[in-house]
């Protein structure tokens, strides 16, 4: 009895956190799309500040990920393909696999790990301290003034991030390909992009921007739901982080899935 | 004190956290310029119910109503016209750390009117003379002291011109001096801005320093209502005990002796 009623609560409690985070969507996309013709413009000021932090700041730790993944493709499927004679399709096993699945999702997982702590954290300090109900009294939508900018400039971001990231981790493996198995320069680079076709960029960044959409709601959801003084911030910020990374990987896999079932 | 509509009115608030009533069946009229002391012991639902008047926490039954309307039947946009016209000095002060004293206080004069840049600068120098800080505007929250920080909010608090200031524990933590600044600085503003204040405290100095009239909140309920006279000469005992700061009468701080023992073997 006892272990159905935890399951019926486990149950009720997703199921609400799913309904609030949706809810939150819909209020974030209103104000970004709507606000503006009720003459309710976001902050341009806001927007870039955190273009520049969620973008531009999270690129070297991008490169780093990128490239050295990029470089571990080129070895591991050198390691299979030298087997067959066919070293040359290293150049189209790192370009595909990092357009169409490591780009995006190792992007996007650094990036939950980095931004949405850090608007998590944010936000959640600034529930505690009574700033959000601040901003309420003062007639101030947290929303528009606080997750909208967040939201705008990661489904921005996070798709830059990934073609950069793309490029970076065919760069690694150009120098596997070209200084370790003596592949011809240009017949790699020919053989990277010749494999690559239009839909292996263009579903990688269909992923990225609905990852860039979980990290910002659910980063701004925790946030804007901390309780409990210095100890919620810093139980908030984890559970953010964990709750990004899990569905990264499962909405993943559900677009993965569609892409492929559907042939697009 | 000139009568009339109440500019704050409410009726048979309660609000339950968990098991508890925290606030059982609170009534209170508030008048136009006079200003309303809520006291009260920690926890008795005193900051709660600062909370429904400002609309932040929506009661669970009866009504409250600011400006004549109940806020319970507004929408957001009706809900934020009403909101214009009060101001809430917060117990942390809660300045938003991003910015300098001068944005936070000229935050929603920027965000609320078509002033130019100018206008709204010699505003904020004239809020930030009320109380004492001008020439404090390129500092940041964190480089301020704590009584610093809450006068900068009530800076805040007053920079839209309000008809009604909240003030929640302004002197809590506070030494006697600044204090008595502060009460003083809560008298200046209702006079020269002729503001109606609602200041919720545990400090009978302040009360007796700024109220025009007293409300006493014991577990959820009003004790007692009256000038600050009439609470002085209070014979209601729970006042009493309140007003003289002692341990002993009807409030009751420790738990009953009986079950000490039962609870240390259990």
């Amino acid at each position: 009895m006892v272990f159905i009623e935890s399951i019926g609560g486990v149950v009720v409690g997703t199921v609400t956190h799913i309904v609030k985070v949706t809810t939150l969507l819909v209020e974030t996309v209103f104000w970004a799309l709507v606000g503006p013709f009720k003459g309710k413009f976001p902050k341009i000021r806001a927007i870039y500040d955190q273009m520049v932090f969620s973008g531009l700041q999270s690129f070297v730790i991008t490169f780093f990920v990128a490239f050295f993944t990029g470089i571990v493709i080129a070895m591991q499927s050198a390691y299979q393909l030298g087997k067959l004679g066919a070293t040359i399709y290293v150049a189209a096993m790192v370009s595909v696999s990092m357009a169409r699945e490591l780009g995006p999702v190792l992007t996007a997982l650094v990036v939950a790990g980095r931004v949405g702590a850090a608007i998590t954290a944010e936000l959640g300090s600034m529930k505690v301290s009574e700033q959000i109900e601040a901003l309420q009294t003062m007639a101030l939508n947290p929303i528009r003034y606080l997750v909208v900018p967040r939201f705008l400039a990661l489904i921005v971001m996070l798709p830059c991030l990934t073609i950069l990231s793309d490029l970076i981790g065919i760069g690694g493996g150009y120098l596997v390909g070209v200084f370790n198995l003596g592949l011809n320069p240009d017949r790699y680079i020919d053989f990277s992009f010749q494999f690559m076709v239009w839909k292996d960029v263009y579903t990688g960044l269909i992923k990225s921007f609905v990852f860039a959409m979980i990290i910002s709601l659910i980063g701004c959801y925790m946030g804007l739901n901390t309780r409990g003084g210095a100890e919620g911030v810093g139980r908030a910020t984890t559970l953010s982080v964990v709750t990004s990374f899990i569905l990264i990987i499962l909405f993943d896999c559900i677009l993965t899935g569609i892409f492929y079932f559907s042939n697009m | 004190m000139e009568k009339g509509e109440p500019i704050i009115k409410v009726e048979g608030l309660k609000k339950k956290f968990g098991d508890r009533w925290v606030l059982n069946g609170v009534n209170l009229e508030i008048y136009k310029g006079e200003t309303f002391v809520i006291m009260g012991g920690s926890g008795c639902g005193k900051s709660t119910l600062l909370r429904h008047l400002t609309g932040a926490i929506k009661p669970d039954e009866g009504k409250v109503y600011l400006f004549g309307k109940d806020i319970a039947t507004l929408n957001e946009d009706e809900m934020d016209a009403i909101r214009k016209k009060f101001g809430m000095a917060f117990q942390s002060a809660a300045l938003f750390d991003s910015l300098n004293v001068g944005d936070n206080v000229s935050l929603p004069l920027r965000e609320h009117t078509k002033l130019g840049k100018s206008v709204v600068d010699i505003m904020v120098k004239m809020k930030l003379e009320l109380v004492g800080l001008r020439g404090f505007e390129a500092l940041m929250p964190s480089q301020l002291s704590g009584g610093m920080k809450k006068r900068v909010g009530i800076a805040r608090a007053v920079a839209m011109d309000p008809e009604i200031v909240f003030y929640d524990e302004p002197t809590a933590g506070l030494d006697p001096i600044v204090t008595a600044v502060m009460d003083k600085l809560i008298l200046d503003l209702s006079k020269t801005l002729s503001v109606t204040s609602v200041v919720v405290t545990h400090d009978m100095n302040s009360v007796f320093r700024i109220a025009d009239r007293v409300l006493m909140l014991y577990e959820g309920k009003v004790a007692e209502i009256g000038t600050r006279e009439e609470i002085r000469k209070s014979k209601n005992p729970f006042v009493q005990q309140f007003v003289s700061g002692s341990p002993d009468g009807p409030i009751r701080f420790f738990q009953q002796k009986d079950d000490y023992l039962e609870s240390l073997t259990k």
